[in-house]
C-alpha cells in the first residue's frame, strides 16, 4: 500500500531513489553525553551534501545519546535522518513505541539492524534483548506501515509511513549465502539496503552480479557502503579486528605507498574512485558514505566524488 | 543433562556463617555425572567447611548425605526426620533440586552450593557444552539439528548477523558461528530451503513459570501433592 503520491513514505531519500537519481547518504554518531551542539555542528557538514543522514544507535554497543533524540535534532536542523534501530537494546513494545514516536516528529527513514553484541561495548555484562531479530524488525515495520497493525495485531491509529532500510554484508562467508540473505530481507519488506564498507571491489562486483541475476536489485535500492581510510593503522585495524570486513592487501599497500602526511588524501582518492565505479555499476542505486568521526570531510569528498549539488525532488 | 559449577568457597562460607550444624545434601543424578554435586563432592564440601570454620574460630558440625535425586518427592522424603537435627541445609543439586528441597522443608534455611549452568552435553570428562535453552518450541528440524537459540550469541532465528567472522562468532574466535554451521550442514544435506524462509517473530514461552502435564495425566489434588 502506498500513499496517494505513489510513495511509501515520502522521505527525501525515497523520492531521490525513485526519481532515478544516484543517492548519496551520510552518517552521524551521536555524542556520549548531552551535547546537542555537537550533533548540530556535525550535521552542518552534512547539510545539503547528502540526501539522508544515518543516526547510529548505540553503535559498537557503547551508550550514546539515543538515536531517536539525535534524529529529532536533525529534523529541527532541516536535515533528513535515517533512524537506526538495533534489536539488542529493546523489546518489541519499546521498538514500536519508538517508531511511532519518531514518525510523529518527522522521521521517515529507518535502518533495521541486529546490533553489535554487548560484549564489545562499555557495558559488556548487559543482557542482550534480541526479542526480535533484524529480519523480524523489517517485517514488523512493514506491517505497521502497510497493514496499519502492530506486531500483536491491533490496529494503529495513523500508521507510521517509514522507508525501510537494512544492512547487507557481501563479504561474510560463506559468500554464496549473502544474496540469499539479501533476498530474505527483501521478502521481509526492505526498501533499501546500505552495505558494509566495501574495499574488496572484486568481491562486491560478484555480489551485485548475483543480486542482478536474481532480480533483487529491481526489488530494492542498494547503496554501496564507502568509508575512506584515514590512516594505515585504521586499514589494518579494519582488516584484522572488525568481523566481516574484507580489506585487501592492495589497499593497505597503496596507503603505505602514499608517503608521510598523504595517507588520508590517498584514502579519499580511493573512496572517490570507488564512487565513480559505483555510479556506473548496474544494480547500485547510490552510495552510503560512512566518514567515521570525519564528518567535516564530507563536503570535500562529495565535491570530489562529483555528487554535488544534491538533486531535489518534489 | 543439567550441568552446574560449584560456587566459590568464600561465598558458601558467607552463607553459612551464622549456622552451627549443617547438612550438605548431594544429588546422585546430573550434578553427580558432571562432577560437582554427587556423593564425593558432598563429602569434600563437608570436610572443607569443617576445616575452614575451625581455622576461623567459628566451628561448625557438617554432615553429608546424597539423595538419588532432589527433583523427586519420594527421595526428598528420606530427609523428613533427618533434617530436624540441622540449623540449615546446603544443597549441591541444580536450581531445581535446591528449590524442591526448600519447598519440602519451608521452615529450614536451604542454601545453594552450586550455580546451575544449563543443559549440556558431555564432550569429555569434565568438559561440558551447553546445547539447549529449553525454549519450548524446538526449531532443530529446520536448522540442521543445531540450536540457534543456544549457539548464537544473539539467539537469532534468521542469522547470521554481521558479526559472523570467517565461520566464527564475533564474541570469541573460538566460538563457532551457529548460523555458519547451520548453513554448512543444510547445504550438505540439500536442505537450504528451510533457512531461505523467514522465521517470524517468536512467541516466547519461557517468560513465565511453566507447568508441564503429559497427555493422559492430570495435576494431583492438593492433599496428594504433599
Amino acid at each position: 500500500m502506498s500513499t496517494d503520491n505513489g510513495l511509501k513514505s515520502g522521505s527525501n531519500l525515497e523520492k531521490i531513489l525513485k526519481a532515478g537519481h544516484f543517492a548519496f547518504t551520510g552518517e552521524l554518531g551521536p555524542p556520549r553525553g548531552t551535547g546537542a551542539k555537537e550533533v548540530i555542528e556535525k550535521a552542518q557538514h552534512l547539510k545539503g551534501n547528502v540526501d539522508s543522514v544515518n543516526i547510529t544507535d548505540n553503535q559498537t554497543a557503547v551508550v550514546r545519546m539515543a538515536s531517536w533524540a539525535a534524529s529529532l535534532l536533525l529534523v529541527q536542523e532541516g536535515l533528513e535522518p535515517n533512524f537506526q534501530m538495533v534489536c539488542r537494546d529493546r523489546n518489541r513494545l519499546a521498538m514500536q513505541a519508538d517508531i511511532l514516536g519518531v514518525y510523529t516528529h518527522g522521521v521517515k527513514n529507518m535502518l533495521c539492524l541486529s546490533g553489535d553484541h554487548a560484549k564489545f561495548g562499555d557495558h559488556p555484562d548487559a543482557k542482550g534483548v534480541f526479542d526480535i531479530d533484524s529480519m523480524q524488525l523489517i517485517a514488523m515495520v512493514k506491517q505497521m506501515r502497510d497493514e496499519g497493525k502492530f506486531l500483536g495485531g491491533a490496529e494503529i491509529e495513523h500508521p507510521p509511513k517509514i522507508f525501510i532500510g537494512a544492512a547487507s554484508n557481501p563479504f561474510a562467508v560463506p559468500h554464496e549465502w549473502r544474496v540469499h540473505r539479501l533476498a530474505k530481507k527483501i521478502e521481509a519488506g526492505v526498501d533499501f539496503i546500505q552495505t558494509q564498507c566495501i574495499y574488496n571491489m572484486e568481491r562486491f562486483r560478484q555480489f551485485i552480479k548475483e543480486a542482478n541475476d536474481m532480480g533483487l536489485t529491481e526489488k530494492c535500492f542498494i547503496l554501496a557502503g564507502v568509508t575512506p581510510m584515514k590512516s594505515v593503522g585504521m586499514a589494518k585495524y579494519m582488516k584484522n579486528k572488525v568481523p566481516g570486513m574484507d580489506v585487501p592487501d592492495e589497499i593497505i599497500e597503496r596507503l603505505q605507498g602514499a608517503g608521510k602526511g598523504k595517507v588520508a588524501e590517498e584514502g579519499i582518492k580511493i573512496a572517490c574512485e570507488q564512487i565513480e565505479e559505483f555510479k556506473e555499476m548496474k544494480g547500485v542505486a547510490g552510495v552510503h558514505l560512512m566518514a567515521i568521526e570525519w564528518e567535516h570531510k564530507v563536503p570535500e569528498i562529495a565535491e570530489r566524488a562529483g555528487v554535488l549539488p544534491r538533486p531535489t525532488v518534489e | 543433562m543439567i550441568v552446574a559449577k560449584r560456587k566459590p568457597f568464600d561465598e558458601i562460607m558467607e552463607m553459612l556463617e551464622e549456622y552451627k550444624k549443617v547438612l550438605v545434601v548431594g544429588c546422585g543424578t546430573c550434578v553427580a555425572v558432571c562432577l560437582v554435586g554427587g556423593e564425593k563432592e558432598a563429602n569434600i564440601l563437608a570436610t572443607e567447611l569443617e576445616m575452614a570454620r575451625k581455622l576461623a574460630d567459628n566451628p561448625i558440625e557438617v554432615d553429608s548425605v546424597t539423595l538419588e535425586r532432589q527433583c523427586d518427592r519420594e527421595y526428598l522424603a528420606e530427609l523428613d526426620d533427618k533434617q530436624t537435627d540441622y540449623d540449615a541445609l546446603i544443597s549441591m543439586a541444580c536450581g531445581v533440586g535446591i528449590q524442591f528441597l526448600a519447598e519440602r522443608f519451608p521452615d529450614k534455611p536451604v542454601f545453594p552450593a552450586v550455580d546451575t549452568a544449563g543443559l549440556a552435553v558431555n564432550q569429555a570428562v569434565g568438559w561440558y557444552e551447553e546445547r539447549c535453552r529449553s525454549c519450548q518450541q524446538c526449531v532443530l528440524a529446520w536448522t540442521g539439528g543445531i540450536c540457534p537459540v543456544t549457539m548464537c550469541a544473539k539467539g537469532l532465528y534468521n542469522g547470521p548477523c554481521g558479526g559472523t567472522n570467517l565461520g566464527n562468532c564475533e564474541i570469541d574466535p573460538d566460538q563457532p558461528c551457529a548460523w555458519y554451521l547451520i548453513h554448512e550442514r543444510l547445504a550438505k544435506q540439500g536442505r537450504l530451503h528451510h533457512i531461505k524462509q523467514i522465521y517470524e517473530a517468536v512467541g516466547w514461552r519461557d517468560t513465565m513459570p511453566r507447568t508441564l502435564i503429559q497427555p493422559g495425566y492430570k495435576k494431583p489434588e492438593k492433599e496428594e501433592a504433599k
